[in-house]
């Protein structure tokens, strides 16, 4: 029986553009992947434990209400406190100016998608950066 | 992280690690649930299902606010399609229960139906397994009322509630051969539209061809706005003691092992069939059949033997 | 349009044309196999008069000023003045969305646009802890009368006229605006604008919702009738299919579902108790500009023409005003890249000529950085530039609608028209908008559409020049708009001063009565009015409005 990668696709913050999250969940499916979505205006707290209880390989989180650099470290910090960051990738996308990547990164972000990222290029960098085995 | 321990201990992740690792049909989660299947039967499980649209989650949402108000734990297992082309699949039943997340006594599970065959009541009744014995309160399993399989899960629980809207028609008739049996309390949900009482009228019609001791009611509730939630869970209570005092239940869960153990037994079976030792010796049969030199009668019972023989000297 | 004869006889040619053309495509191959428009709409090698052979000039066309409406809703349109340049702006604090404001009309902007930050569309005051990090993000942050008060400092508010894309809290923030103009002395009378106060949409596309359905189109249509009383010059309502169109819709489904969406808001309207003409000459549009310049221009054409049938035969509007699709439009924010920013400009240029074309009633022009960050006042400033070149030097502004007649705006007028009246005639049969977007349908055609484009510029079918095709290496953009992240303390010290100072026992009345008003079925927008004025928070408004009408619990399909 195969085994799914699994991804939980949040949206962080308040802003209710989720185009991305959507177009991005939907080809997320179609690469074989098990997409869990939370739909909008989800907490950091909101987010991890729906990871934790999922046990989810990958968190990817679309934001494009500007609080990126607020709301997305809050997110890898909760999962270091519950101990499951080791195994989970965490991925952001969404209007997130090139400046501020370096911050998330160094924040424990694996990568950051901006607009016009063909979503190839997230299924790869999925399967190639999964911190756990299947 | 010692699952077994974990799980014990009530630590969700080793809970969410061993569902999915049941998922996987992990061998060692298995002997991890052989080993603490002592600590099962607590739980009440509670199947809720009906047609696309009904309002399931919505409902189950506002079920497990009220029993959490009565200091109840809950767990979700939310069970949703799988694309049979793709593997893969949008798991969306969350979004309706998201102020629930951070709630601790509460545990949420989506599945994907991974187009399993039979296999997907093995998980589903795995993750009960697992969630029973991290010790919930309430268990419950919402699943589209459609297809065999889906049936399959929901007659493992306890209880099973019967999600309808008004003004199915057609759908009902459509839909009672398989599903109207199988329900233990109706819930007419968005009762505030059109055709609630008609609704209501149809399948109380529909139940009446059905004489069993216990009588399902027929509900009406507005899930969105709360209203009628307290009566479907008096009526699940009303529905659990009855089974206890009529010994309905020891029944119903002698029905359900055997129906679990029968069915290990033929996966593992088949499984070990189709394993890579096994395909030759099908293989062979399966030419000397289609040749006309063997009938397919005694192919299979050569295969029995073959099988147990092997079986013995294990 | 045309005599009988000779449609035959072009009938004729333009299959002998095709002919000719079938047997030099072996040598000659075209571009591509079929070709479409920015929406997926098939389009012909070539449109002659064959293709619009049951176009009735009176009946479908008509002249400007008059029904249908297809040429325009005025009868000289831009020969009597230019649309209104609006750019939508606000960001941080009210001190300094006040100072951008005067800026623009500076400028020579000719009415406002108020962005609110998110916080503020979704009624939770600075300090709530859902706030954090949003507050002053996406817009400004109101909190409470104090902060509209800064706002519109120094700006006569019977001089301009204001839009706020405001939706769920929009009767406050309308109240808040009417408190500010009473204390510089205006009567509500006086007041000219538009709020958005357009829910379905939210629910739809944008997703600043809170309540449920059902209470949110009583807000709407309280406020429909209180301000046909009180407040006569304001456009009640922007139906919006901006945002449709920004989540991924087609042209034909941007037209098609905004209509239906005002179909609803007219029949809870009626519903409510009022007559058509009293409101629905107040009922203003919101609409996408793409770059698929002529379809763009045939979908506000269409748009124009099937409102004015849809109010006079369906909900008999006696008065032409109420039949009369009034819009705004805004460049499509979708269509910008990050890559090339710079490029961004020429788009805002093709898609302001098919506003302008399509004959909006007033424009904002997305600035070339809004794929990366706020716009800065450089980029706004060559934005506002884009409409005024538009307007005084391309001369397409000199005549009324002057596409008309061309073969193939008229035909795919006609289509895109006939297409939308399909969706809505789906849409009635699903219940009307509010249901099917319960059900989700809506949502996952939308989906679809957006999920198609995707694939299709993905595999190189549809080229984004600078993005998929093009590309060059370059350096991050610099010197972005930040917004300082102390704006949220600010906002916060602003509002423990507030309710430090003000009668909090004459707060706690003002409140109490507006619940007890929700409880039942009173027009709510005295009684917003009146908290607003005392003071009350935003938060507190709608932290009551909360209270008794719950949540709307989004349906999500996927």
């Amino acid at each position: 029986m195969a085994r799914p990668i699994r991804v939980l696709v949040a949206k962080p913050g308040l802003d209710g553009h989720d185009r991305g999250a959507k177009v991005i969940a939907r080809a997320l499916r179609d690469a074989g992947m098990e997409v869990i979505y939370t739909g909008l205006r989800q907490t950091p707290e909101q987010i991890v434990q729906a990871a934790i209880q999922e046990d989810v390989h990958v968190v990817a989180l679309s934001i494009l209400s500007g609080a990126h650099n607020h709301l997305l470290p809050k997110v890898v910090e909760l999962l270091k406190a519950e101990n499951v960051y080791e195994d989970i990738l965490v991925l952001g996308g969404g209007v997130i100016p090139d400046e501020d990547i370096p911050f998330l990164k160094e924040k424990g972000l694996a990568e950051i998608f901006t607009p016009g990222t063909p979503t190839q290029v997230t299924i790869d960098f999925i399967k190639n950066n999964l911190r756990r085995e299947l | 992280m010692d699952l077994a321990e974990g799980l014990l201990k009530k630590d969700k992740r080793a809970a969410a690690r061993l569902i999915s690792m049941v998922e996987n049909n992990n061998q060692e989660a298995i002997e991890i649930l052989s080993k603490l299947y002592q600590h099962t039967g607590k739980a009440r499980v509670i199947g809720i299902t009906g047609p696309p649209g009904a309002g399931k989650s919505t409902l189950t949402d506002k079920l497990t606010k009220a029993l959490r108000r009565q200091n109840k734990t809950v767990a979700i297992i939310a069970v949703d399609p799988t694309s049979p082309f793709t593997g893969g699949s949008i798991l969306g039943d969350r979004v309706r229960m998201s102020d629930l997340y951070t709630d601790t006594g509460v545990f949420i599970r989506s599945m994907g139906t991974r187009g399993h065959l039979g296999g997907l009541s093995k998980a589903t009744l795995g993750a009960v397994k697992v969630l029973d014995i991290y010790g919930f309160d309430y268990i419950f399993i919402e699943t589209v009322g459609v297809g065999q399989s889906e049936i399959d899960i929901v007659k493992a629980s306890d209880s099973v509630l019967m999600v309808m809207v008004p003004g199915l028609g057609d759908d009902i008739q459509a839909i009672k051969a398989g599903i109207m049996e199988i329900g233990d309390v109706f819930v007419i949900n968005k009762a505030d539209r059109e055709g609630a009482d008609r609704t209501k009228v149809e399948i109380e019609m529909m139940l009446d061809f059905n004489h069993r001791d216990w009588r399902p009611p027929v509900l009406k509730a507005v899930a969105l706005n709360n209203d009628g939630i307290d009566e479907v869970i008096e009526k699940l209570y009303e529905h659990y003691s009855y089974l206890e005092e009529s010994g309905k239940l020891l029944e119903k869960r002698r029905n359900n092992s055997e129906m679990e153990i029968l069915e290990l037994t033929h996966r593992s079976l088949m499984d070990e069939l189709l394993n890579e030792g096994n395909k030759n010796e099908v293989r062979n049969l399966v030419e000397e059949v289609v040749h006309r030199r063997l009938d397919p009668y005694t192919a299979s019972n050569q295969l029995i033997r073959k099988m147990l023989d092997t079986r013995r000297i294990d | 349009m045309f005599d009988k004869e000779k449609l035959e006889g072009i009938k004729e040619t333009k299959a002998e044309y095709q002919k000719k053309v079938a047997k030099s495509l072996e040598k000659f191959p075209e571009r591509k196999k079929q070709f479409v428009t920015g929406s997926n709409q098939e389009v012909e090698r070539l449109y002659t008069p064959d293709d619009i052979a049951d176009l009735d000039y009176e009946k479908d066309l008509g002249f400007p000023g008059e029904y249908p409406f297809t040429r325009g809703v005025q009868p000289t349109m831009y020969r009597g003045r230019f649309w209104t340049m609006r750019q939508y702006a606000g960001f941080a604090t009210a001190e300094e969305s006040n100072k951008r404001y005067k800026y623009l009309l500076e400028q020579g902007q000719t009415g406002l646009s108020v962005a609110f930050d998110l916080p503020t569309q979704i009624g939770y005051d600075s300090d709530h802890s859902l706030s954090e990090g949003e507050v002053g993000k996406v817009g400004v942050a109101i909190d409470s009368l104090k902060d509209m008060e800064i706002l519109f400092d120094g700006i006569p508010l019977d001089k301009v006229s204001t839009s706020m894309t405001i939706n769920a809290p929009a009767s406050v923030l309308l109240a808040m605006y009417i408190a500010v103009a009473e204390k510089q002395g205006v009567s509500s009378d006086q007041l000219r604008g538009t709020i958005q106060n357009d829910i379905l949409k939210e629910y739809i596309a944008r997703g600043t919702y809170i309540f449920p359905t059902a209470p949110s189109m009583r807000l709407i249509t309280d406020i429909f009738e209180y301000c046909s009383k009180d407040v006569p010059n304001w456009n009640t309502i922007s139906i919006s299919g901006y945002h449709i169109r920004e989540a991924g819709s087609s042209a034909v489904q941007e037209v098609a579902f905004t209509l239906a969406n005002g179909i609803a808001y007219v029949e809870a309207a009626i519903k409510a108790g009022l007559d058509v003409d009293t409101f629905a000459p107040r009922l203003s549009f919101f609409f996408n500009a793409h770059n698929d310049l002529l379809e763009e221009v045939a979908k506000f054409r269409a748009a124009r023409r099937l409102w004015a049938k849809i109010m006079k035969e369906r909900f008999n509007a006696k008065s032409p005003k109420s039949m009369q699709l009034k819009f705004h439009t805004q460049t499509g924010g979708s269509t910008l890249t990050a890559q090339q920013p710079d490029n961004n400009i020429v788009r805002v240029a093709i898609q302001t000529l098919a506003a302008v074309l399509g004959g909006t009633q007033s424009l904002h022009t997305n600035s070339k950085d809004e794929a990366l960050a706020l716009p800065t006042e450089d980029s706004v400033r060559v934005a506002l530039r884009t409409q005024q070149i538009v307007a005084y030097e391309s001369g397409v502004a000199e005549t009324v609608d002057p596409l008309a007649g061309s073969y193939y705006v008229e035909s795919l007028t006609t289509s895109i028209e006939d297409a939308a009246m399909d969706y809505i005639q789906k849409i009635d049969a699903l219940g009307g908008a509010a249901a099917a977007i319960e059900k989700g349908f809506i949502q996952k055609e939308i989906m679809d559409s957006s999920y198609e484009y995707q694939k299709q510029v993905e595999s190189n079918e549809r080229i984004v020049v600078g993005m998929n095709k093009f590309q060059i290496k370059e350096e991050s953009p610099k010197g972005l708009l930040r917004v300082d992240p102390a704006v949220g303390e600010l906002q916060k010290e602003k509002i423990q001063r507030l309710k430090a100072e003000r009668d909090n026992k004459a707060v706690e009345v003002k409140l109490d009565n507006l619940k007890k008003a929700a409880q039942g079925e009173e027009n709510l927008m005295p009684l917003i009015l009146d908290a607003v004025r005392s003071y009350a928070t935003l938060g507190e408004i709608c932290g009551v409005l909360r209270e008794v009408f719950g949540e709307y619990q989004q349906s999500v399909i996927l």
